[in-house]
């Protein structure tokens, strides 16, 4: 039993002797790659305002990880020369956007926000997408007691204005990272449910996944590769959407001082912080001028926000349908 | 047909209105722990939180309290404040009209020039205006209410000097003053809802202009203006009652934020100042009127659009 078959490997000897027409051949074959049953290969096109506001984001989520390293400044540090003054330059260094109510360096705590604000709003995200899709799918799955009981408490939770959840939140619990990112997660999971059970619900009875089905693929190969895949781009773009609603709420909370406390730098504490400089900023003379320091964070937050939104705009124009106005 | 369908709804929404008033209860009286220790703090003995508890009724089962608390907010007992120890109600009842009068304003504004703008920028698809009208309005509801206040404030009270950042009311200045001090939180409020109103008509409309009867009117060679106006608007002034009252309901949170930064003395801003202090009893009282004007903005929403299917009118 020990007899060998030692055949040369088929292609190798093809390609070896007609080396141009196999290549064609090859491929053609290639092409078939396309059944049905394959994977959907999408193609990311974008239109220059969506290439554009990818570069925005790109540069905020740059500066979440790298933030703090690049900032001239700690955040902490009150080493400019006066509260609310214009760009000047001391013996700490320069403050490039001027100083804020305590003399910190605006750009610095700009730069440190970002981490705070886009990093917990993110997370908010990951956790409302981790409960939201896993109880979606279960309900979907699962059907009768489980989907009702499930459904109807999500339905109650989605009647409320997400502000006056996180309120009460608040004035029952006090205001913490950790409360925060529990509560935006658990208010935004609700939406993040219908849409994982409508599209589970939906992509279960598609003729493909009959089609699997009876190919006799057990249900993680289905979830994997029938059901994930055709589910990802609507989810991804709804990920972009409640990203920006989680940064909306917790940042709209932190500006009424009910979110990320101080001295902690987070771009809706820090509009709220700086507004007296409207009208009470200070110049190298010391006449009174407009401090922009509440004015860069609003425009941090609002650069993010309408950048993403941009893009989930132009990817669903691109999909022939208007998914943004059905998801919101 | 129809009418059970209005009934089911309002059923729904009373359903939504008990649970919501669980949820604000498990939130602000099971979930933080026991009251009694919160109150008294870490000097307390057990016999003072024995005391407490039964004086307050905390010894009694959760699903006891609730329904005597249900009863007393249904009869308009809404408890004592922490802070000052004023009743509630008295609190309430003289902020309420401050945030009802606001509320109704930017709804007679902004609801007209909504529904104007919107149809305006769906008669004329990928022309400059309705470009810059789509992009003008996806950017405000994409930045918070904040934003808008503060650019408002920087452009028109700071480098512009027409009217004051923060609102002193004194309740003795004539109406020409009053509306030149509530001028900014009007104009902010206006502008969030508004950007909503405005994208969802536009969106409406060019829904029903997709439909295959429009594009019988066209091919006919009925002029747009007219399609719009006669065929399309008809159809669609059922989703638009619905967007706006959709609308409205978000208000709701479009009155904190601007309360809070004008300070107005309106309810959202009790409510605030109940959440900083962490007094309980006001805060709970606060939520239950928001979110049940919010649930009733809803419900009505709901209904309009279905009183206004003519298929669910004339049943066959």
């Amino acid at each position: 039993m020990t007899e060998q078959i030692v055949t040369p490997s088929p292609t190798q000897n093809a390609a070896a002797a007609q080396p141009k027409q196999e290549e064609d051949v090859l491929a053609k074959l290639d092409d078939f790659a396309e059944l049905p049953d394959a994977a959907p290969k999408r193609k990311l096109r974008l239109s220059w305002v969506g290439k554009l506001a990818s570069l925005v984001v790109a540069f905020w989520m740059v500066l979440v990880v790298i933030g703090p390293w690049l900032a001239p400044h700690h955040e902490m540090d009150m080493d400019g020369d006066d509260s609310f003054m214009v760009a000047h330059s001391n013996e700490y260094g320069t403050f490039h956007l001027g100083t804020d109510y305590l003399g910190r360096d605006t750009l610095s705590r700009v730069m440190y926000g970002a981490r705070n604000t886009i990093g917990i709003a993110l997370l908010s995200t990951f956790l409302a997408y981790l409960l939201g899709i896993t109880l979606g799918i279960l309900a979907a799955v699962k059907g009768g007691w489980i989907d009702m009981g499930i459904s109807r408490v999500n339905d109650a939770i989605l009647a409320l204005p997400a502000i006056m959840l996180g309120l009460i939140a608040i004035a029952a619990f006090g205001s913490s990272i950790p409360i925060l990112i529990a509560t935006a997660g658990i208010i935004y999971a609700t939406s993040v449910f219908r849409i994982a059970r409508a599209l589970g619900q939906d992509i279960m009875v598609q003729d493909f996944v009959e089609a699997a089905h009876a190919r006799g693929e057990g249900i993680w190969y289905i979830i994997k590769s029938e059901v994930l895949p055709n589910a990802a781009m609507p989810l991804a773009t709804d990920f972009g959407l409640r990203l920006v609603f989680v940064v909306l709420f917790i940042s709209s909370l932190s500006f009424l001082g009910l979110g990320v406390q101080p001295p902690a730098s987070d771009w809706g504490s820090m509009v709220r912080e700086n507004l007296a400089g409207l009208s009470g900023g200070i110049d190298l003379e010391g006449n009174t001028v407009i401090s922009y320091a509440a004015i860069w964070p609003a425009l941090a937050i609002a650069s993010f926000t309408i950048a993403i939104n941009l893009i989930v705009d132009d990817i669903s124009a691109r999909s022939g349908g208007s998914l943004a106005q059905k998801m919101i | 047909m129809m009418m059970r369908m209005v009934l089911q709804r309002m059923g729904i929404g009373i359903v939504t209105l008990f649970v919501v008033s669980v949820i604000v209860f498990l939130m602000t009286s099971i979930l933080p722990g026991d009251v009694a220790n919160i109150v008294l703090g870490q000097s307390a003995t057990p016999e003072t939180l024995a005391a407490y508890r039964a004086e307050h009724g905390l010894d009694r089962p959760a699903y006891v309290r609730y329904f005597s608390w249900l009863g007393d907010m249904a009869t308009g007992d809404l408890g004592v404040s922490k802070a000052g120890g004023a009743t509630i109600s008295s609190l309430i009842d003289s902020r309420i009209w401050n945030t009802v009068m606001m509320a109704g304003l930017v709804a007679l504004i902004s609801i007209p020039i909504s529904i104007l703008l919107g149809l305006w920028a769906a008669m004329h698809p990928g022309t400059w205006l309705d470009r810059g009208v789509t992009f003008g309005t996806l950017s405000t509801i994409s930045v918070p209410e904040f934003f808008i206040a503060t650019i408002l404030v920087l452009v028109f009270a700071v480098q512009l000097k027409w009217l004051p950042s923060t609102l002193n009311l004194t309740g003795s200045e004539t109406w020409l003053e009053w509306l030149r001090k509530l001028a900014m939180p009007l104009l902010t409020l206006v502008i969030v809802v508004s950007a909503q109103m405005i994208r969802m008509t536009r969106a409406g409309i060019l829904n029903v202009m997709s439909s295959p009867y429009i594009e019988m009117a066209i091919l006919k060679g009925v002029p747009r203006r007219r399609i719009i106006l006669r065929h399309a608007l008809h159809n669609a002034i059922g989703p638009i009652v619905n967007v706006i009252a959709l609308n409205l309901a978000y208000l709701v949170s479009g009155v904190v934020i601007v309360e809070t930064i004008f300070s107005y003395p309106g309810l959202a801003k009790l409510m605030i100042d109940g959440v900083q202090t962490r007094d309980l009893p006001l805060v709970q009282a606060c939520a239950m009127i928001f979110c049940g004007t919010y649930v009733l903005l809803i419900l009505i929403a709901d209904i309009a659009s279905i009183l206004s299917n003519p298929r669910l009118r004339h049943p066959k």
